[in-house]
């Protein structure tokens, strides 16, 4: 084939290229505030993709995915808390638990459709909330700072900012890469054939609430990787990370990125935080603007920034 | 046991779920009939409480704030309607959820745009700004036990309204079928309009009346529409007599966990233990049992049929 890379594939290329050199980039120009900015980004990005999975692929609008990002990263911050610094005990932690929490409140969720389903999400993740902010012993409200990274047996060093920021960037592909063989297997077309008609997929043999649950649980492990990763990045852990405007986010960036499409998400995130950025450096009422933005992105943007990058736009 | 404290936590817990009932009333009625959700009924309840702060403050009198701050609420609830949220009843549940989180930035920025950071007290009139007697021993705040009155003659009234008069049963015909209704010649957007900004006006009346006791702040109606959300959904979306008995039970169950489970726990746990777990399993306690009326019924107490 030697069709002319389409504007998609370029934008996604050239992305991909800034990311693996950005920290080249913000030595050379001594700007390490934008490689902080490119780190929180890839985060977000990998808790996106995650939600994509269910949300876009799925159809199932998940208001409370902010609390796997918070279970994740308080699986780092407890262990190193009692002086547990290995990654290889915090890591599955931080998946390990948030597949439990998804696989529980899941199981309830997923009995019910619609609108109820996106209220209960974001009243589970409400529950998680509220439960963190009155443990006492954790800082509560206060949250709990991380003086120490992940140790991962001399393995890779992630004291070192820049290898942080490689792993991050390597978990974002690995979990692009992942996402695109389940939405493609046999699988993933079960996810997404229930999305479209649920009878029909039952009818024809399957039962879709295993499948259904199975992507809610994925996702959720997903999403507690990217807690993880930030809550090496940031140092400090809060409540905060797992507020229920933080859930409203992540569904914004993957609508506004283009839900369902692979890397929607990942441009959604990078618009929502560049955003974000211009917008808090110019006032600091930028919700003002933001807020009617999203209002005008729901009602006039169809499909995305993937979508227009296709040149599909409605 | 103590029973002056139980009779007082007993009002406690009616007082915040008439509260909740307020909110929750508004964000059922306008699903019921536009099949629309809103997060930005919060924002509403932030609004009207801003609006009393400052008439009471301009004024002086925090009854007038009251009078003034209502039609006031009426008509954001009528602009916001208007201008946003009738673009919305064609769309999805994810738009929506998404189009009015936009909102609720928009307003909390806003109110922080122009009323500042800081938040605003309102003082109560001398009349109401004292305590009751209601048995012997047993003294309970005046305000708060004009705010149950007011909730419960609210609900007593909105009930007789959707019962007994034309509105109610436009309302009703409209939860059922809308299109057969607008094909009845009945001006459903109007219609929509009038219940949205009704609907605003009871969220503004649960905020003004919070306003004195937490003061007037930004953001403050973001936490507590969670929990209004939690009530209509275990009272059944679109249910207003759901939402009344879901409210007061979601008021009453916060409301005692919060006041007696670390007594409780502490029969069956150590000393340690139970003052450790109780604030935690008391702020999670409606969630639990939203979680267990759900798991045995997936659409709530009161759904309406045919939904």
């Amino acid at each position: 084939m030697t069709t002319p890379l389409s504007l998609r594939s370029a934008v996604t290329l050239g992305g991909l290229a800034v990311l693996a050199i950005m920290p080249l980039l913000t030595e050379a120009f001594d700007q390490p505030y934008y490689l902080d900015i490119a780190m929180r980004l890839m985060c977000l990005a990998i808790a996106a993709v995650s939600l994509n999975l269910i949300l876009g692929f799925g159809g199932m609008v998940s208001f409370g995915h902010a609390a796997f990002i918070g279970i994740g990263a308080y699986a780092v911050g407890i262990p190193a808390y009692y002086g547990e610094y290995s990654g290889f005990i915090q890591i599955p932690l931080a998946m390990g638990a948030s597949a439990l929490f998804a696989l529980i409140t899941g199981a309830i969720c997923l009995r019910t459709r619609g609108v109820y389903f996106i209220m209960i999400t974001l009243a589970f993740a409400q529950m998680a909330f509220f439960a963190l902010v009155s443990i006492e012993e954790y800082g509560g409200d206060d949250g709990l700072i991380i003086d120490t990274r992940s140790e991962f047996a001399g393995l890779i060093d992630i004291e070192q900012t820049a290898s942080l920021y490689y792993l991050i960037l390597a978990v974002l592909i690995g979990s692009l890469y992942l996402v695109r063989r389940i939405v493609a297997s046999r699988f993933g077309r079960v996810i997404r054939s229930a999305k479209i008609n649920d009878e029909r997929t039952q009818a024809i043999g399957f039962d879709s609430y295993r499948y259904r649950l199975s992507a809610y649980v994925i996702s959720g492990a997903l999403c507690g990787l990217a807690g993880a990763l930030l809550g090496n990045f940031t140092g400090f852990i809060s409540p905060g990370m797992m507020d229920w405007t933080r859930s409203g986010e992540l569904i914004f960036m993957v609508v506004l990125g283009g839900a369902g499409s692979l890397f929607g998400p990942v441009l959604g995130a990078a618009a929502f935080l560049i955003l974000e950025e211009v917008l808090s450096s110019l006032t600091l009422h930028w919700q003002i603007i933001f807020g009617p933005l999203l209002v005008l992105t729901v009602l006039y943007g169809r499909g995305g920034l993937d979508g227009f990058l296709r040149g599909r736009n409605g | 046991m103590d029973w002056t404290l139980l009779v007082i936590q007993m009002l406690n817990g009616l007082q915040l779920g008439v509260l909740l009932f307020l909110l929750a009333a508004g964000l059922t009625l306008v699903f019921g009939i536009m099949d629309f959700i809103n997060l930005a009924h919060g924002s509403l309840y932030m609004v009207g409480a801003y609006f009393c702060a400052t008439i009471a403050s301009v004024t002086g009198s925090f009854l007038l704030g009251v009078l003034a701050a209502l039609p006031l609420t009426f008509a954001v609830g009528l602009v916001l309607e208007m201008l946003v949220v009738r673009k919305l009843y064609a769309r999805d549940h994810l738009d929506h959820v998404l189009a009015t989180f936009g909102l609720i930035l928009f307003f909390d920025a806003a109110t922080q745009l122009i009323w500042g950071p800081e938040s605003l007290s309102i003082a109560l009139p001398a009349f109401l700004d004292g305590r009751v007697t209601l048995a012997p021993g047993i003294e309970f705040p005046t305000y708060r036990l004009v705010i149950i009155m007011v909730g419960l003659a609210v609900a007593a009234s909105l009930a007789y309204v959707v019962s007994a008069t034309r509105i109610g049963a436009l309302i009703r015909a409209g939860a059922a079928n809308r299109r057969m209704l607008g094909a009845l010649g009945v001006d459903v957007n109007r219609l929509f309009t009038i219940v949205f900004a009704a609907g605003a006006t009871l969220a503004g009346l649960a905020g003004l009346m919070m306003a004195p006791i937490t003061e007037a702040h930004v953001g403050m109606g973001n936490s507590i529409l969670i929990v209004a959300l939690v009530v209509i959904i275990i009272g059944g979306i679109g249910s207003v007599r759901g939402a009344f008995i879901a409210a007061l039970l979601v008021g009453m169950i916060d409301t005692m966990g919060r006041a007696f489970l670390d007594t409780a726990m502490k029969l069956v746990l150590s000393q340690q233990n139970a003052e450790t777990a109780a604030p935690a399993l008391s702020a999670m306690l409606i969630y639990i049992l939203m979680a267990v009326i759900l798991a045995a019924r997936p659409q709530g107490l009161f759904a309406p049929k045919g939904r």
